[in-house]
This record gives C-alpha cells, structure tokens and sequence, in this order.
C-alpha cells in the first residue's frame, strides 16, 4: 500500500481494534530518554526487576540468570549493551521478557529498561530504514526508524540484537 | 484386536526380529575373519532365512525379493558348495545394510535407494552366477525352477462340458494319472482319498482301484496301503496344477501322468475353435498373492526403553511404601498432638528415604548396558582396518555396564571419533610394526567399568603413541604455550584436546574431517563428564573418559562465595578442611599451595576465578574443599559450606550459553537459581591462567 | 474339544501370524521356538497337527519331524513342513523324514487354514 496521506494521519495509537495487514504493534520503552520499540509479538511478558544470579565470564550487560516458573532465564541490561551510562533500577525500571529465534531454536530473554511506554500500530510504509553512520552507536540491530506523536521511535531487531549479543562467539570475560 | 490391530502388531515383530536378525548376520560375517565355521554360517543363513520368509510372507515384496538372492549365496556356502571368499564377505556385509535400510523404510513408511538396491542385487546375482563355484554344478538355480510355466500348454482346447461320453469314442480331454502310492503313505497321515478330494476341485475326476496287490489276510499290515489307482481328470489344466496335488507324495509314490488331447492334432486345424479357448482360470492358482497389507507405517521409532520386571517390580514395592507413608503422616494431619512430634519426625524421615529411594529406582529405568554403544565398533574397525590397509583385533569389555540413555546415545559420536583416531592414527601398518618388533596385528580395547559414581570408558590401543616433541612444536606454533613452560608428559599429551591442535599431518578419508579432539572433549564436557589421555612413545596411548551415570540428578554440596550460592557436585569432593592464613604458601606466579598431610594442593580461589568478591574476614583464612579432578586434588576456596542436597540440573547452554568452570544451573527451594561447579573445567581454566601467568611473569 | 496344532518357528512374527491364523479359526495353538522345545512338548502332550519350520536352531523341522515320527504315538500324526519355494532338497528331506507334507512360504492366512484343513 502506497502511502497516499502523510505519515502522522495514519499513526495511531493501538485501540481495542485489530492491527490491520501492512501493520506492525510495537511494544516500547524508555530507555536513557529514547524511546525503542519491540515486536509485540515476541513480548512474552513484562515483570518487575529482581535480582539475578550473576555468571562469570559473561559480558557485562548480563546481570546473570534468574528463575522464570522454572526456566533458567538470562537478563540482560539494555543500558549497559548500548553503552549507555548505567543508573540504580528504580520503580519504574522493568524486565520485558521476549522470545528470539536462534540458530539453536527459540530462547528466553529479559531486557532491562527503564520504563515501559505504549503499544504502537506502525505502518510498515512509514519505517525509515536507520542511518547509516549511528553516532556511535551500532545500528545493526536496529530494523528501522518511525514516527509516532512526533517523536522518533527506535524499532529493534531482537534477534539480531539478542542471539549476537549473548548466544554466539566464545565467551567474553568480565 | 482388529485384524490390522494385530497384523501391525505382528508386522512390529517382524521389524523387530528382522533388526536382531541382521545385527547377527553382521556379527557372524565379521567374525568370519576368524574362522570360517559351519555353524557360524548357518546363524547366518537362517537370519537371512527368516528375514525373507517373513518379508515375503507380511507382504514386503521387494525386501523378500533382494534377500533371497542373498539367502541363495549364504545356502551355497553353507552346503559347502561355494566358499566364502572376502569379496563374498563384503558384499554380504553390504547387504546386511541394504536389508537394513529396507527394513527401516518399511518400518517407517520412508523411500528406499532403489538403484543401491538393484545395484547390490546386481553384484550378488553376478556372484551367484560366477564359476566360483567349485565342484558339482549346484542343482538346477532355484530362482529359475521357481516359476517355470510349461510352455503352452492346450492349444486346441476344448471349451470345458459335462463329460459323459465314454473315453474311446470321443477322448475327453484332461489327464490320466497313474498313482501307485508307496505302502507306507498312510503313516504320515497322507490319505489318498483327500488327494482324490483335491483333484475333484479342478473337475470331474473318475477313479478306478487296482486291487490285485492286496496279500492274503494273514500277511496283510493293516497300517499299508496296496491299492493302485487310475484316475481320469476331465479337465484341461496344466499339468503342474495336477502334480501339485501329489506333490507331498511324489517321492515315495509312483506317478505317471498322460494328457488327454481332444482330437488327434491333425485335425484340430480345420475346426474354428482357436479363439474360444479358455485358459484355465489363473485367478484360482494356490500361488495367489499374499492378501497382507504391506502398509505398517503406524510402526514408526516412537522412543521406548524396554525395562525388565525387576525393576518394574522394585518400583511397585517403593510406591507401595510411599502410600503406608503417606498414610502414617496424614493421621497427624487429622489430629496434632505435639506429643507426637518424635512420630511426626520419624514419618518424615521414612518419606525422604522412600523418595530418595524412588527416585533412584525411576532413574535406574533409564539406564542401558553400554554395550548398546559399542555393538557398532566390530564392524566400524572391520570396514576402516581394511581401508586402512592394517589388522586390528578388537577386544571389548563391560559392554553390561549400565549408564542413562541420554549420556549413551550421546557418548557414540566421541567413542567413534577415538576409535576411527587410534585406528587411523595410533595404530601403524603392519610393516611398520614388523620392524619394531611389535605383533603385526594391532590392539585396540573398549573398557567400561564403574568407577566411584561415575563410569569409565576406555580407548585403548597398541599403536605408535603420542609424539610428545611434535606435540609441543605444534602447540607452540600455534601459541598454545609459551616457548619456554616446562610441561609434564601428561600435560603435553593432553595439548591434543585444545582447540585449534590436529596432529594429522595430512587429512585423512578416516578421521581428521575438520573435527578435533577438541570438539570430542566438548561433547564429553557437555555430559557432564571429562576425557584425558596417556600415552607412552611406541607402546600406545590410553583415553580415560569418565561420565556421570545420569544427567538429570545430582547429588551437591551447597557453597557460599561471596553473595552467590554454588553447587558442587559431591562426587567430586575429597573433603573440606578449614584453612588458616598461614598455612598457605605462594610460588613465584602467584599460584598458592596448601600443605595437606603430605601432599601440596593448588589453591583455587573461586572468587578470584569467577571475579566475585568474597568475604573481606575469610580473604586469606576460609574453608578449603578438597576436589579430585583426574586423579590430581586441588582445593577450591570458599566462605561458607551450606547444605548438602540433590539438585536437578538444569542446561545452561540451552538457555543461554556454555560457560567455563560451570556445569549447569539449577532452582533452589527458595526459587534462586545456583550455579553449578563444573570441577574438571575449573581447573583446565585455572590451568590455562597458571600457565599464561607463568609466562607473563617470565617475560617481564 | 478343539485340535490342538503345534506351530514351531524361531521367528517370532511367524509364530504370532500362524498362531492369529488358526487359533482365529477355533484351533488350539501351541507354541515353540525350535525342535529340541517342540519335542519336549509333543512327548508329554497330545498334538493333533505339527506344523514346523526347517531351518531353527538346536534342532530343526526335519530332525523334529524324524523324531517325531520315531514316537509311537505320533506314527500317523500329521506333520507339516514349512519351506520356502527354493528348497526342492528339503521338500525331499521332509518327505524321507516322514513328514505329511508342506506349506510354501510366503503363504498368507487362508493357504495355511485350506493346508491345515487338508490334513484333519
């Protein structure tokens, strides 16, 4: 579908209503004064913070595992992965739990962030792909970029940003 | 049962016997480097026997079909008429392969490779058919005698009618058989009257008795027979069909048989009845396909564990004093009197040792003989030996030797992998071992044995051993170790196991396809379990894998690092002593040594390892777990023993990924997740730093 | 009373298709897993039919067919051979042995039940 309106006519905050095809819901979050969008579809659940047990010889932005119903679940900090300057976890600060395929099947993860926003229905007509210089910042794990209530949404690929991040290559030492 | 119900059922047998049945053709074919004996040919054959008589009757044609051909050689050799050669030998190896991947297509309803199939076949007709056969011309080919139809039979056949003119006149057509049946016939229950019965079935049948054969009274034996008959079929069949009829007494009987024509064949010409023949109905002929579905997909591999009752039975003997248990601690439930507290403890403690007790006998039915993984190996080293150009004897022990399923299926891979290296690389060729003096068969040994909790498997073989120079050049080269670390044999022999370390110098066909020994020591890390090497120059090496007999379950002891709570595996624990400050002594490196009676023990500081911080009172004096890895102790410095408890081990590599030194994870009763010690990687990685620090501390 | 037919093969399959065969026809079924077995049986047991396999272990159908035979309580017993189509020697063997007669494998459920009815 071609866009024939501006952009901003057809953002719309998800309703009750059902996303339409060409439409993707992002779940986002705050995260150093930026907001990022995920996959709604791959948000298995939103849980407050608790304390992991830390591994060794991980990178630094994971905080260690913790017990999800059963399940070893590893948590990473996403300020930390974005080289973000780390603050204490206050009330707001929260766990989003999602799914990411792998080469080896799906795995469970948690992502720390500083707060969680809204739920998007983005036109997939309206995603910008990312620049491509980042200040700094890798942007191979970001899918694009979009426009919602006038601000700039950062929409993740999770499972670039995930499997990369911890399941692959040897082990990082601490 | 429904008819299919217990026609799959049988069918399920059949696959299954058939699978024992192939696994002895090929045990018996390889030991026939050995000794070519009769009665191990004749296991072979009746394997091959049954697989075709049972394919052919349940309906799978093709694989009845190829092994008949292969039942045929095996007869042949069985009788003596044709030896065993090793073309022979592999081909018939090749076969039981072929059988096999047919089975397994029928079992699970999968294609088959029609072309190897033809192909081998092909190999097998044209050995059948070579002049390896000595002696005696075998007896006419069976497969030829089989189907023979006599040529045509009945050309100026007569449309079938009620027969009542009289043979002179106007012959009838059909056969008159002349039946003198041997005296004896009636002993094995073979009546004449139900052949005659038989032979009515394909038309009229008129019987004349010859009676003149019959003795005086007083000579006659009531149990023979002395009647000869006559008999007259008017029906136009082939002649097979009437000789089947007496084909069960034809030995022993005399029978002639004289077709009928209708009219002499001269005049069957001017007569316009060639288009009118009636070929006897073949529809009705006995040999009519077998009805029985060949479909028998349903008996696809659903994964099971055959248990013998006796486990079965010690399972319903826990589960039956788990309910008096129960039963006893319910009562306080009802009514609590804390005069009963002494009671209620008691019933307590029987509930843990019954679950404890349960849970081993539930464990126990996951486990098999090892000999389930080593049953490949006679034919793996035959196949590869010959390849290789080398002789081999295999000798395998403790195939009884019981471990969970899972580290079975899992520990195949590495064991192929040493046994194809030591073949390949251990062991030398005949020649060479000649000229050193050594017996030009080599050795290689598979060893299975309990070891503390753990099972041992061993790889052992005569060969050539580890050339420790090469070794260390080679580790050196690709920075391994530092130019000047001193190392002991065994640490040098070990360097095979580092990632990034082939000694191959060329890459073989045989091993050395782009995994090491490192990827070997990583599935065996994977299960828990650790794998070592030792070796002597010239006289062969030795690899000492030790695996935990199960993975689900672990018996641990609870330590406190720092904040974090760990998991040792007891089996690993020597024993734990309190240490004080100054019982510790450092060497140059900084590696610290701990005096225990006569022996110094390594100091592993798990903090410092897992760079957590312990507690600043017990930096120095703490509590020292002494573990045994490999046969050397080490002590691992904590703050704080906690419980002992079993714990169910959790994969960390599949929720996130393998880490060093651990082990696993596992769910506390208060939800937290512990890590646990992986001892014989702990100290591979303490290891490594040692080594490194050496090096850096020499360099400065 | 039912007749009582003993069925002796090595194969498993075999012995549970021709036990599901005729004891489904009203037979009474014996099983045993080769000629040293089977004889065992037949010595302290009435038998109305023996049907055998030729190639087993320890002692096969012909050798039991022999022994059988040998046994003045089985001299008119029918015995049926089970043979596959290449062994014209063992259809003679069989015969010289004294057995009644045979049944070609691969044979499918009604063969067996018309044989069996041929010899009671």
């Amino acid at each position: 579908m071609e866009a024939t309106s501006t952009p901003r006519a057809k953002a719309k905050r998800a309703g009750s209503e059902e996303p339409t095809a060409g439409v993707e819901q992002y779940l986002t979050f705050q995260l150093a004064g930026e907001e990022y969008g995920v996959d709604i579809l791959r948000v298995q659940e939103i849980k407050g913070w608790e304390k992991a047990t830390r591994i060794p010889h991980s990178p630094h932005y994971v905080l260690g595992v913790i017990n999800l119903r059963g399940a070893v679940v590893p948590i990473i900090e996403l300020r930390r992965r974005f080289a973000l300057e780390s603050v204490d976890f206050g009330p707001t600060t929260v766990v989003i739990v999602v799914k990411v395929a792998s080469d080896r099947g799906e795995r469970t993860v948690g992502m720390v962030v500083d707060a969680v926003c809204e739920v998007y229905n983005v036109p997939v007509s309206d995603v910008k792909p990312p620049p491509e210089v980042g200040g700094g910042i890798d942007t191979d794990f970001v899918r694009g970029l979009a426009t919602m209530d006038e601000k700039m949404l950062i929409l993740l690929d999770i499972d670039k940003l995930i499997v990369d991040t911890i399941f692959d290559g040897a082990a990082v030492a601490a | 049962m429904s008819f299919d119900a217990e026609m799959e059922e049988i069918h399920k047998i059949f696959f299954e016997e058939s699978h024992e049945g192939l696994d002895a053709m090929e045990s018996g074919l390889l030991n026939l480097d050995a000794s070519a004996d009769r009665e191990t040919i004749n296991t072979i054959f009746r394997a091959a026997h049954s697989i075709k008589g049972g394919a052919a009757t349940f309906g799978f044609v093709e694989i009845a079909h190829f092994t008949h051909d292969v039942e045929t050689l095996l007869d042949e050799m069985r009788n003596g008429v044709r030896a065993m050669s090793s073309q022979a030998q592999q081909l018939l190896l090749q076969s039981v392969d072929c059988i096999r991947e047919m089975i397994k297509a029928a079992q699970a309803g999968g294609a088959v490779d029609v072309q190897r199939v033809a192909i081998l076949n092909e190999s097998i007709k044209d050995l059948l058919a070579s002049g390896d056969v000595p002696l005696t011309p075998a007896p006419a080919l069976p497969v030829t005698e089989v189907d023979t139809v006599p040529p045509a039979v009945e050309t100026a056949a007569m449309p079938l009618m009620n027969v009542e003119g009289t043979a002179a006149s106007s012959p009838v057509p059909g056969w008159i058989i002349r039946f003198t049946p041997h005296e004896d016939i009636l002993r094995t229950n073979n009546e004449p009257t139900r052949m005659f019965a038989e032979l009515a079935k394909l038309g009229p049948v008129i019987a004349d008795a010859d009676i003149s054969a019959v003795p005086a009274l007083e000579d006659l034996v009531p149990e023979s027979l002395y009647f000869r008959w006559t008999l007259k079929l008017n029906a136009v069949v082939d002649q097979r069909r009437v000789q089947d009829v007496f084909d069960w007494v034809d030995a022993s009987s005399k029978l002639e048989y004289e077709e009928v024509s209708a009219r002499p064949a001269a005049s069957t010409g001017g007569v316009g009845t060639a288009a009118a023949s009636p070929a006897p109905a073949p529809a009705t002929a006995p040999t009519a396909a077998p009805k029985a579905a060949p479909a028998a997909k349903a008996a696809g591999d659903t994964s099971s564990i055959r248990v013998s009752i006796d486990k079965v039975d010690s399972l319903i003997n826990l589960v039956g004093e788990l309910v008096i248990t129960q039963s006893m601690l319910s009562q306080f439930g009802e009514r609590f009197d804390p005069g009963q507290l002494e009671r209620l403890r008691e019933g307590l403690s029987h509930l843990s040792r019954n679950t404890r007790d349960l849970q081993e006998s539930v464990m126990q039915i996951r486990m098999l003989p090892i000999g389930f993984a080593f049953n490949r190996f006679p034919r793996l080293v035959h196949d590869l030996s010959r390849k290789l150009g080398k002789q081999v004897e295999l000798r395998l022990s403790g195939e009884g030797t019981e471990l969970d399923k899972t580290v079975l299926e899992k520990i195949s891979d590495p064991l192929v992998h040493l046994v194809r290296n030591a073949l390949d690389h251990g062991l030398e060729t005949p020649a060479v071992r000649s000229a050193a003096g050594k017996d030009p068969t080599g050795t290689i040994e598979l060893n299975a044995y309990h070891e503390g909790g753990s099972i041992i498997v061993e790889v052992k073989d005569d060969g050539a051993g580890l050339n420790k120079a090469r070794i260390l050049n080679r580790a050196r080269e690709r920075g391994l170790v530092p130019a000047d670390a001193e190392l002991t044999d065994d640490q040098i022999h070990n360097l095979i196991f580092q990632p990034g370390f082939s000694t191959a110098e060329t890459i073989s066909d045989v091993s050395g396809r782009g995994v090491g020994m490192d990827v070997v020591r990583r599935n065996i890390n994977d299960l828990g379990g650790h794998v070592q090497i030792t070796s002597n120059e010239g006289r062969g090496s030795t690899i000492k894998i030790r695996l935990p007999l199960t993975l689900a379950i672990l018996d641990g002891q609870l330590v406190r690092v720092g904040a974090e709570t760990y998991v040792i595996s007891l089996l690993a624990i020597v024993e734990t002593i309190q240490v004080k400050a100054d019982q510790v002594n450092r060497l140059p490196g900084g590696v610290e040594l701990f005096r225990l009676r006569s022996e110094y023990l390594p100091i592993i500081d798990l903090g410092q390892q897992f760079g957590i911080g312990r507690d600043p009172s017990t930096s120095c004096d703490g509590l020292l777990v002494v573990v045994e890895s490999d046969g050397r102790r080490f002590g691992l410095m904590v703050d704080d023993l906690l419980a002992q408890q079993q714990v169910v081990i959790k994969s960390l590599e599949s929720s996130y990924r393998q880490v060093r030194g651990l082990a696993g994870a596992t769910i506390l009763g208060d939800g937290r997740v512990a890590l646990i010690l992986d001892v014989p990687g702990l100290v591979q990685t303490f290891e490594q730093r040692a080594l490194q620090a050496e090096a850096a501390s020499a360099a400065a | 009373m039912s007749k009582v037919i003993l069925a002796v093969d090595d194969s498993a399959s075999m012995r549970k298709m021709v036990h599901f065969t005729l004891s489904g026809a009203g037979y009474n079924v014996v099983q045993a897993v080769d000629g040293v077995e089977a004889l065992e049986y037949a010595r302290d047991h009435e038998v109305d039919v023996v049907l055998t396999d030729v190639n087993m272990p320890r002692m096969d159908g012909i050798e039991l067919v022999k022994e059988l035979r040998a046994l003045p309580s089985y001299r008119f017993t029918p015995m049926l051979v089970l043979t596959t189509e290449s062994s014209q020697e063992k259809k003679l063997q069989g015969k010289q042995a004294g057995a009644t007669g045979w049944i070609v494998k691969p044979f499918n459920p009604e063969q067996l039940l018309a044989t069996i009815a041929r010899v009671l």
